[in-house]
């Protein structure tokens, strides 16, 4: 049998959605179902009085939830994260009131639950809930809520800060006074969302009669379902069972325990029958995670041959009015400590801060704080190159950390493995840097404004050592689980922790099984996405999914190979160490024709009719893979622009993407992710904006005004890739989800400032609109 | 009210409010959830399915509206259990990934196989523009298209 890693393998996921026979949530439907619509604040922050009795009055009603009514009643929803020596606040006053009661602090947050007998009928009465609104000053932003006399999010605390949290290693001090340049700048990156395609959506069925409690969701992760659940409803962990089925994407939006879910689950309990309830789009601009959102103002030390030896700065980002399941960590952890990114920097001091607003949730979009770090280091380093006078891919060049693996950084990390020579000798191969920025200073000539932005990445993901996440403050584990289960067939069914809702995880893990036990793939069945029928996992995100997940798999995988090989030696009347296994086949070293396939093995083991003394029957087994680092993918991306500037408009040239995610199972379904990552920087850096007015009123509640990219917006991406294995996983594989996304986000902010220069323009922070860039052209920011 | 529409071939009877829209017709009422809902602004096209033969995003017109038509879903384009050209095509070319936006790019992509003739890649795309994806990039459904084009 040839090799099946590596192959682009087509996927196993895709017939049943082609032929619109998937199951999303919002597809499923059960007897004496009712339906639950949100009444939810209009105004950012206000004491309420709410008056539900005409509601509960009307026919077709069957509740009308409001906060009084589940006061004390049920828990709040917390965060999961507690980040050390940070003064995080408490979770008595970070936790959302699952309802609002006597106050809201933020639009969109819900406020009552209407339950009735039709979708149609909710809505409908949702509109005859009576809200009155005593409104409270409010505050949006970073800059207003950092004040002094700035409005408090939350009355008991003395500022918004909800947590400050600083890294800092080495003489930063004498090394920024021995300098021979310091270069400082103020960057905002903008707020945005993930927005998957398929809004979020859920159905809890309680069943009274022996307290279970089901929950079909729109989730990433499944079993932080059910853990929350059990937490906040008081329900037994056991009795809780969480299905996430066909998810239509999730990008970090589907990774928060939301306070709808919950509701769902305490109204079937109290009215004991099945509760739906499916997102509105423009409700998922209000009740769906947030992302980026993020204030840094940096100071780089560096040497006038480029070299840079110091950072220092703040950061900051808007968290909303209350924590997310992990954003305390996207705002300190994920973003402070890649912020040194691929260089070699000698001292490092860098205080994050997380600050509350009168605004929606912020927590993990496509990178979760990585991004943002990866922006912020990039910025600089085009600052740098430009007032230096260096070409900023040289400049970089110059900084790099040596090839190799488990390579220290200043903020305590330990790369898995870092190879930039062969990530440049690609580039060099597939870009034609030095072409284009001949090209560009022809254009220039002419009067047309080129500008390149080549960047270099990194990435932490592969979630992730669990104790290291423990002494990070997340409140989780962050190994996977799988199970590998032969059928007395010959056929295989794997579970795995993960869920796939996308990445195709489904085709990559029958690959890697097929791989170890020389089985066809059509015999493997990859199933995910229940927690009474899956082990313990923690689910899919932070590009995890192959690296732990994968891991996972592969380790069980090999335990059921050497079971059987016990197996094998007793039926063949030999012993283990004598017996050699390949393609499906276990045979004697010294004489391979006595043989026998390992479908014949899993038969034998599954009857148990003649098996080895002390050998249990079955054959399948579990793993719990804890992987000893983070995986730490790298790359170069390149963003050619060319901006019009009567009009600010950006025309997208050329694309290219030099991506090391260590050893790739399936370059199709890789290369798609870089595709798709692309985009999502691009969306993020050009079209994307959620947008707040001072006082918390949001603008952009729909897709009319909230710009997803489109097909027409965007050249063709070109992805490469080097293969760097990760000495972190036994498959070498460090993950691929969110590079893309970290990437182009700047590499387009970049190449747009590069096109901007001679207009004098340094820096400008996005989107980056026609509107801003006409009049950054024009010298009237201010104005914008 | 009672309307009539002809979906797949197949005759319907369904008994909808004045206000339903077509897709949730669709959905709940003939119960062919393949045709999904992204938004509620006619921004994603994510429920878009042929009427009379043309790509229309079925949360666009109230069911009312569709009196008498004749409609095809994702649903109806396998023939006895075969794959269309369109179909087989996202599959080789990797055009989909969560599989949400997908019945509303395969429609849409029904409709532009049809009746377009410039099907070069900056045309293609234009014709999507319609359609929201964010999983793709959209790089492979245009490559989906382009293939299924060169099929028929």
């Amino acid at each position: 049998m040839t090799a099946v890693i590596g192959k682009p393998i087509k996927r196993f996921e895709d017939d049943k959605l082609i032929r619109g026979l998937g199951q999303y949530v919002e597809d499923l439907k059960l007897p004496k179902m009712v339906y639950a619509v949100f009444v939810r604040s209009q105004v950012a922050h206000a004491e309420i009085k709410v008056n539900a009795d005409q509601a509960r009055a009307e026919e077709g009603v069957v509740a009308v939830i409001t906060g009084e009514d589940i006061e004390g009643k049920v828990g709040k929803n917390f965060t999961a994260w507690i980040v050390p020596n940070s003064n995080q606040v408490g979770a008595e006053i970070s936790s959302r009131p699952l309802l609002a009661c006597r106050k809201v602090k933020y639009v969109g947050e819900p406020i009552a639950m209407v339950i009735a007998e039709s979708k149609e009928r909710a809505f409908d009465v949702a509109e005859l809930v009576e809200v009155e609104y005593k409104e409270l000053p409010a505050v949006a932003s970073i800059e207003n809520a950092i004040r002094e006399d700035a409005p408090l999010v939350h009355e008991q605390m003395q500022s918004n800060i909800a947590l400050k949290w600083q890294i800092k290693n080495g003489d930063v001090d004498r090394i920024f006074s021995e300098s021979d340049r310091v270069i400082r700048q103020k960057i905002y990156i903008n707020r945005a969302a993930p927005v998957p395609i398929e809004p979020r959506a859920c159905i809890a069925d309680y069943n009274f009669s022996n307290g279970k409690l089901t929950l079909w969701v729109t989730s990433q992760n499944p079993h932080i379902h059910r853990f929350y659940i059990a937490n906040v409803l008081g329900i037994p962990e056991q009795k809780v069972r969480v299905i996430a089925p066909d998810v239509g994407g999730g990008f970090g939006a589907k990774i928060d325990i939301y306070n709808e879910e919950l509701l769902a689950c305490y109204a079937s309990m109290i009215l004991k029958r099945p509760v739906k309830w499916v997102e509105t789009r423009s409700e998922h601009f209000v009740a769906s995670l947030h992302g980026r959102d993020f204030l840094v103002d940096v100071e780089f030390a560096v040497m006038s041959d480029g070299k840079v030896r110091a950072i220092r700065g703040n950061s900051y980002a808007n968290m909303g009015a209350y924590l997310g399941t992990v954003s305390p960590g996207v705002a300190s952890v994920l973003h402070g400590l890649i912020l040194p990114g691929p260089y070699a920097i000698e001292a490092f001091d860098y205080t994050t801060h997380a600050v509350f607003t009168n605004t929606m949730i912020l927590d993990a979009d496509r990178g979760a704080g990585r991004p943002e770090a990866i922006f912020v280091l990039e910025r600089m380093m085009d600052l740098i190159a430009d007032e230096l006078g260096i070409d900023p891919l040289e400049l970089r060049k110059r900084n790099y950390l040596p090839s190799g693996e488990n390579i220290q950084t200043v903020t305590g990390l330990s790369y898995d493995s870092l190879d930039f020579s062969k990530v440049l000798s690609k580039f060099g191969e597939v870009s034609d840097y030095e072409i284009l920025r001949e090209k560009q200073k022809k254009a220039r000539q002419e009067g047309r404004f080129l500008g390149i932005g080549v960047v270099s990445s990194i990435d932490i993901c592969g979630f992730a050592p669990s104790p290291v996440v423990g002494a990070v403050g997340l409140q989780a584990g962050q190994w996977e689980s799988a199970a590998v289960r032969f059928h007395p067939t010959g056929k295989i069914t794997v579970l795995t922790g993960t869920h796939s809702h996308g990445q195709g995880g489904d085709t990559t893990y029958a690959q890697i099984v097929s791989e170890i036990l020389g089985v066809p793939l059509d015999s493997i069945e990859v199933l995910h996405g229940d927690t009474d029928m899956i082990p313990m996992g923690w689910g899919t995100y932070g590009s995890r999914g192959t690296s732990t997940g994968g891991s996972a798999v592969y380790r069980a995988a090999e335990k059921v190979r050497e079971k059987g090989r016990i197996i094998a030696a007793h039926v063949l009347n030999s012993k283990p160490e004598e017996i050699e296994f390949e393609n499906g086949e276990y045979f004697l070293k010294s004489d391979p024709q006595k043989k026998i396939t390992i479908q014949e093995v899993a038969l034998h083991a599954n009857v148990g009719w003649n098996l080895p003394e002390g050998v249990e029957p079955g054959l399948e087994a579990q793993s719990f893979f804890d992987p000893p680092n983070f995986t730490y993918p790298f790359g170069i991306h390149l963003c050619v622009v060319e901006v019009k500037p009567d009009t600010g408009e950006v025309e997208i040239q050329k694309y290219v993407a030099v991506d090391d995610a260590g050893k790739i199972i399936n370059p199709m379904l890789a290369e798609a992710q870089i595709h798709g990552g692309v985009v999502h920087g691009i969306g993020h850096a050009m079209f994307e904006n959620i947008a707040y007015t001072d006082d918390g009123q949001i603008l952009t509640g729909s897709f009319n005004e909230y710009a997803l990219p489109k097909a027409h917006f965007i050249p063709r991406i070109e992805s490469y890739f080097t293969e760097t294995p990760s000495p972190a996983n036994p498959i070498g594989a460090k993950g691929i989800g969110e590079e893309g996304a970290i990437a182009a986000q700047i590499a387009v902010a970049n190449a747009i400032i590069d096109a901007l220069k001679p207009f004098g323009v340094k820096h400008l922070d996005g989107p980056y609109t026609p509107a801003r860039i006409w009049k950054a052209i024009r010298g009237n920011l201010a104005k914008v | 009210m009672r309307i009539n529409l002809k979906i797949n071939g197949e005759n319907y009877e369904l008994e909808v409010e004045p206000r339903t829209l077509l897709v949730y017709a669709i959905r709940e009422l003939a119960g062919l959830t393949g045709t999904h809902v992204g938004c509620d602004t006619s921004s994603c096209g994510a429920c878009t399915v042929l009427i009379d033969g043309k790509a229309i995003k079925s949360c666009t017109l109230f069911a009312v509206q569709a009196q008498g038509s004749d409609i095809t879903t994702v649903e109806g384009l396998a023939k006895d259990g075969e794959l269309h050209p369109i179909q087989r095509s996202f599959k080789e070319k990797h055009g989909l990934q969560c599989g949400f936006c997908t019945p509303g790019m395969i429609m849409l992509a029904c409709d532009i196989l049809e009746n377009e003739t410039d099907l070069k890649e900056d045309n293609l795309r234009r014709l999507l523009k319609g359609n929201l994806c964010r999983c793709t990039g959209y790089q492979n459904i245009v490559d989906a298209i382009s293939d299924a084009s060169m099929v028929k």
